[in-house]
């Protein structure tokens, strides 16, 4: 297909993604950037100046609720990995043929419903009136109402509920891969189960465990409802306090800086992933 | 291990519990939301005060149903508006670029590849501020020039379908990428030697061919536009789809009236997710 005969063809078809991607992802960013670096000095009048990413570092509520995000977001992907892993493993070595085909979709199902619905199943299932709360009161565990909502734990579940499925699946795929005689083999050799998981079973899927871990991660920081509304108002999510700057103070110059930095800390994070794992962005996000 | 291997019992079962356990966490959410939508009770909780559909069919105060609430339905039409454009204009574009990755070489085509993907790795919330940031000064500025009102670059439904049309799009383009280099392209150079024209070629042979890779990715794109938040709520003005109005009622305290809405919402996915994998199933 090397030879174009038509030059015009060429270029019908190249005109719809270099408008897609300069107007709507290039100029954009290049249009956060350029405003986050602009300060206001008084009505429609901006000098540039780093001073909005200064107010970042000199605001303790700022960078430790960017700080708290990065970290819970972290400790949700150790946890959907260490929860997703024995799941994974199951749908692919353990069962076969039908079985295999409907846990693998029953894995899916949580994508294909709305997160906001996903929020308020789990909204429905923890506040203080909930169907946990009353079915421990009427087991009588508890003597009053327990509120189970607007905590931490409540935003980890959440996390970890939104997102398993791009663990899982990306597991499921390398795992499969795997061939069962290797497995046999060093348990032939006197392996033991932690030994075979070490040696043979959690390299052969490390693939699979960053490209996870990347998506995971991703979606963690970036997520806003789950936090919002599973963690109440003291819920300090860095998007949601891009989104205060944004609609509820109007202060765009402040709210780019924000968003830029978000940014920077996921890109960082997807490039660290792709070098550890020694893939490319188009083998590791093309597939799922 | 592998089944092959020989374990205990009380491993065994307790794989299973667990797995079992997990599929409980899975489902718990989705269960409660559906079956409290039946609740005759006016907040979505126990106790159960019996068996009602008035939370769908209702019209009479406090019982108003889905399908009597303006709000909720002025809100699906804006939803489906929403997503039959991004649908389309997404599937246009994603087979535009499919041809032009899978057909052509060119000068900086692997960097175009990447930048195709790069939407993907943006956190929603910065796609919808950046492009509002975007308009909005593209709209200042032609303003100022010309003195006229540019409100299609101001928050609204315009802004909707473009931010999430930005990312729709990738997905739509790996889908039919994929079923495109399955293609045999001998199949289109006969069509050339039996005369076939070039455009002849490509809408009777080709575009047939990548039919159910355009459905499903039609699909998929209806379903993700009609799901997306993060880059919604940024970019929404005074029209707002469904999961903009159902985040307002949400904050303000909920009645099984959104549990109704969720568990149709759910049964659209569930038909719309079946159909596009009877359709990817006919791909094989």
């Amino acid at each position: 297909m090397a030879s174009d005969t038509s030059k015009l063809g060429f270029y019908l078809l190249l005109a719809p993604i270099l408008l897609w991607l300069t107007l709507l992802i290039l100029l954009p960013h290049i249009g956060l950037f350029v405003v986050s670096i602009s300060e206001k000095v008084g009505p429609r009048d901006y000098e540039t100046g780093f001073g909005n990413y200064a107010a970042f570092f000199t605001e303790p509520l700022y960078w430790r609720t960017f700080a708290r995000t990065a970290i819970m977001s972290i400790l949700a992907t150790a946890l959907t990995l260490l929860l997703g892993f024995p799941i994974a493993y199951y749908i692919a070595k353990i069962t076969k043929g039908r079985t295999k085909t409907t846990l693998f979709l029953m894995c899916m199902i949580p994508f294909w419903v709305s997160e906001l619905v996903r929020t308020f199943g789990w909204m429905i299932l923890l506040r203080e009136t909930g169907v946990f709360s009353q079915v421990l009161q009427w087991a009588g565990l508890v003597s009053g109402p327990v509120e189970m909502l607007y905590n931490d734990a409540a935003i980890m579940v959440g996390l970890v509920y939104t997102s398993i499925l791009f663990m899982v699946v990306p597991l499921v795929t390398t795992l499969d891969s795997l061939d069962d005689s290797l497995i046999e083999a060093g348990y032939d050799l006197g392996g033991t189960t932690s030994a075979i998981l070490r040696e043979i079973v959690i390299p052969h899927a490390m693939p699979g465990i960053v490209s996870g871990c990347i998506v995971v991660f991703m979606l963690s920081l970036g997520n806003y409802l789950t936090p919002i509304l599973l963690g109440g108002k003291d819920s300090l999510w860095f998007t949601g306090m891009i989104y205060t700057q944004f609609i509820t103070r109007f202060n765009w110059e402040l709210g780019s800086a924000f968003g830029f930095l978000l940014l920077a800390l996921s890109s960082l994070v997807v490039f660290f992933g792709l070098r550890l794992s020694g893939r490319s962005l188009a083998e590791t996000m093309g597939r799922s | 291990m592998i089944p092959s291997l020989p374990r205990s019992n009380v491993a065994k079962w307790a794989y299973r519990a667990y797995v079992t356990l997990f599929f409980v966490y899975l489902g718990l959410p989705l269960a409660v939301v559906s079956v409290f939508a039946f609740n005759d009770s006016l907040f979505p909780s126990l106790p159960w005060e019996g068996f009602t559909l008035a939370w769908f069919f209702g019209d009479e105060s406090p019982f108003i149903g889905v399908f009597h609430e303006r709000a909720i339905l002025r809100s699906i039409g804006t939803s489906a508006f929403v997503a039959a454009w991004v649908s389309a204009l997404s599937v246009f574009v994603g087979t535009c670029n499919a041809f032009l990755f899978v057909r052509h070489d060119f000068r900086g085509k692997a960097l175009l590849y990447m930048m195709m993907l790069l939407p993907l790795i943006i956190p929603g919330v910065i796609l919808g501020i950046s492009i509002l940031v975007f308009t909005s000064s593209v709209a200042n500025t032609l303003e100022d020039a010309t003195g006229l009102w540019f409100d299609g670059l101001r928050p609204g439904l315009i802004l909707v379908i473009l931010g999430q049309f930005s990312f729709i799009t990738t997905f739509a383009t790996l889908v039919i990428s994929a079923r495109l280099q399955k293609f045999d392209p001998s199949l289109e150079e006969a069509a050339l030697n039996l005369g076939a024209t070039r455009a002849g070629a490509i809408r009777q042979i080709t575009l047939p061919f990548l039919l159910p890779a355009i459905i499903a990715s039609a699909v998929v794109s209806m379903l993700m536009s009609f799901e997306n938040f993060n880059t919604t709520l940024m970019l929404v003005g005074s029209d707002s789809p469904l999961t903009i109005t159902m985040f307002d009622k949400l904050k303000q305290g909920s009645t099984p009236v959104l549990n109704a809405v969720s568990l149709l919402l759910m049964l659209a996915s569930a038909v719309l997710g079946l159909l596009s994998l009877l359709f990817q199933k006919k791909r094989e």
